[in-house]
């Protein structure tokens, strides 16, 4: 597999933000969920008024969507430099994982530093277990000229595998009986600010969507990222080492998954377990996606998309209708987007199939 | 507890006999991958599409069964729902990735995390699928050979999809590399410009073959839940899907060695499943669990110079721009 067409992103690089398909994608994806809540005997209005209110109807509700989205948001934005520069890391859960083991093997072994150091040097644990993990398959791909699609796939699962041993053998809780480890101090969970629940580590993420618009809009780096991803030749010809861009590309979308995943065990969980994600690695691809691989739509998507889960969290509640109507939602804006942005491109006859440097 | 305790012949014998069937849904799912891949469409969405075809494949198999009594009937049943709903997730995604073009890589991703959404959805709100389970397909011993020592308790007492996978394997290979159809298949999949311009029809060629390893993908996902493991829970496919797409790398788009890759998995899977129930603690099963993923790529890593990767592999072909 030499290629892979991103046709799709050659569109949107052309367009900076066009979020027409995006809401009319929603608005059809939705009327589907309608229609699937409504043959499994559901009332579709209902459910989805009680859906909105446990997502946005209050400041708790709002709270809670927008805790959920900082993991979406920093593997959408990880994403978003990664697949501008046409590098197709699929490989973010496992990164995430990792990530969340470094993190956590600091704060299980230093647990009696204060605070101030010891959160820095988990969220930095966690940022270089990401781009160590990346890294392994950028240098594969690199040296050895192996697939990224393959080797980020086969790493996803050899890392959440190897936190589920981490989490059953070498760091369990002593004396305890679960797959689990000690759960972490106050001083090892990262504070919440201004008096909210929400933790300084969306304050983090929102502060990213400016840093990556600046990097890849206003540096040099930025500028050669996205000349690697848009025209290959190009970018050789004006001398830039393509192979560097790659590189550089997959590992900070590598340590923002790490990140990601530090984050929320050190927040939600407390502790390091087998099953701390909720598939963030595969929607904050998504998540990219939708927002148009721009770091504001990636935005907007991350707490679209979290307001689905939170808000069909509350459906299971008060209706008890099945969560996961929440991700059938999910995958079907996406492939209404997906297929409604080709539909366009054949309208307009402006398909130039692009070689992605893969493989 | 020490390793001569745990290598015992009759231990030896069950686990390559457990390893025989456990490779079977993921083998289904690694040719129907092949074929596909072999006419240069790259389909990500297995995972979701076992899922689906695991869950329709049961929930027909389970409603026949009750209907009629008739356990091999609503078995059988149930396998032909599983293998259809596999192709019809399959035409989905071939008008999305052939004909609209869209990226493949996304698609595919999407159609896992559809899958997921959708039997979870399924499944919970169904609430008379809970512990609800089926008889599946009794073994049927090979006549003549089933007595032989060692070899017939392995080889030839499993039911009948057993016997039947390994023949597809064979017919695959046939398929592929001695049949007309088989060389216009590799041809779309290698050069779709030359194949189009001596009169093949490329888009129609890359329907057929991503809807034929969508069907064999959702085959394999019904013979896991109704003949394998009798019930459907969520999430019960456990990434063999994913597995699958490693092992069509693993087998370098070859069914012999598809059939290879599925049993190292196999016999991996039910030495995992017995390293947890003995309790013995010199390897952890979680890497024997990794072992499909790590073999793969250490495939790519030492064979990805040489590869007999089809070269048209994710690209779309669109006439006059090929």
């Amino acid at each position: 597999m030499k290629n892979i067409s991103t046709a799709w992103l050659h569109l949107l690089n052309r367009s900076r933000l066009k979020p027409l398909a995006p809401i009319a994608g929603g608005a059809i994806a939705l009327m589907l969920g309608g229609i699937l809540l409504h043959v499994s005997g559901a009332n579709p209005l209902q459910a989805y008024g009680v859906m909105f209110a446990g997502a946005f109807g209050g400041t708790r509700q709002l709270t809670e969507t927008l805790l959920k989205a900082a993991p979406l948001l920093l593997i959408g934005l990880g994403m978003t430099i990664a697949f501008r520069c046409r590098v197709w890391n699929i490989g973010a859960e496992g990164q995430y994982y990792i990530g969340a083991l470094c993190g956590s093997a600091i704060a299980l072994t230093y647990p009696a530093l204060p605070s101030l150091i010891l959160i820095p040097l988990m969220l930095a644990a966690s940022i270089g277990g990401g781009i160590l993990w990346s890294g392994l398959a950028g240098l594969l791909h690199l040296y050895r000229g192996v697939n990224l699609i393959i080797s980020t796939l086969m790493l996803n699962y050899i890392g959440i595998l190897l936190v589920q041993y981490a989490a059953r053998v070498p760091l369990q809780q002593p004396d305890g009986f679960l797959p689990e480890s000690a759960q972490f101090g106050d001083n090892a969970q990262i504070p919440t600010m201004l008096g909210t629940r929400l933790h300084w580590g969306f304050g983090l993420a929102l502060l990213l969507v400016g840093a990556v618009y600046l990097l890849l809009w206003y540096t040099p780096l930025g500028f050669q990222l996205r000349a690697v991803g848009s025209r290959l030749s190009v970018a050789k010809c004006v001398g830039i080492n393509t192979s560097r861009s790659i590189l550089i590309a997959l590992t900070m979308s590598g340590g923002l998954a790490g990140l990601a995943g530090i984050l929320e065990v050190s927040y939600t969980y407390t502790r390091l377990k087998g099953d701390i994600s909720d598939s963030y690695g595969f929607s904050g691809i998504l998540v990219a996606l939708l927002g148009q691989l721009h770091p504001v739509g990636v935005l907007i998507a991350a707490v679209l998309f979290s307001g689905l889960m939170v808000g069909a969290q509350s459906l299971n509640v008060v209706l008890q209708i099945p969560a996961s109507v929440a991700q059938v939602i999910q995958a079907l804006v996406v492939l209404l987007v997906l297929a409604g942005q080709a539909i366009a491109r054949a309208k307009r006859d402006d398909a130039i199939p692009l070689v992605a440097h893969d493989g | 507890m020490p390793w001569e305790q745990v290598l015992t012949g009759s231990f030896l014998i069950a686990l390559l006999t457990a390893g025989i069937r456990l490779a079977v849904p993921v083998l289904l799912a690694v040719l129907g991958e092949i074929i596909t891949e072999r006419s240069g469409v790259m389909n990500l969405g297995i995972e979701g599409i076992m899922l689906v075809g695991g869950l329709a494949g049961f929930v027909t198999a389970q409603t026949l069964e009750q209907a009629t009594g008739i356990a091999s009937l609503a078995a059988w049943v149930g396998l032909l729902i599983g293998l259809l709903t596999g192709a019809a997730m399959g035409l989905l995604m071939a008008v999305l990735t052939v004909t609209l073009k869209t990226d493949q890589v996304v698609t595919g991703v999407t159609f896992v995390l559809l899958g997921q959404g959708l039997t979870s959805y399924i499944f919970r709100r169904a609430t008379g699928l809970l512990g609800a389970r089926v008889t599946g397909l009794q073994s049927w011993a090979v006549p003549g050979l089933s007595t032989l020592p060692v070899a017939g308790d392995i080889l030839f007492n499993h039911n009948a999809i057993v016997y039947l996978t390994v023949a597809l394997v064979v017919l695959c290979w046939l398929l592929l590399f001695r049949t007309h159809w088989g060389l216009e298949l590799r041809a779309v999949g290698e050069n779709p410009a030359a194949a189009d311009t001596s009169g093949l029809r490329v888009q129609t060629i890359r329907y057929l073959a991503v809807m034929v390893g969508a069907a064999l993908a959702g085959l394999g996902g019904a013979v896991l839940t109704v003949v394998q493991l009798n019930i459907f829970t969520e999430g019960i496919m456990a990434g063999r899907g994913w597995i699958a797409i490693a092992l069509v790398f693993f087998s370098r788009w070859h069914p012999g060695g598809a059939l290879v890759g599925a049993l190292l998995f196999g016999i991996a899977d039910a030495l995992q499943y017995r390293i947890q129930a003995l309790g013995f603690k010199a390897l952890p099963y979680e890497f024997l669990l990794m072992l499909p993923y790590v073999l793969t790529l250490v495939v790519l890593v030492w064979g990805s110079r040489q590869s007999n990767t089809p070269a048209a592999l994710g690209i779309p072909y669109s006439k006059g721009k090929g």
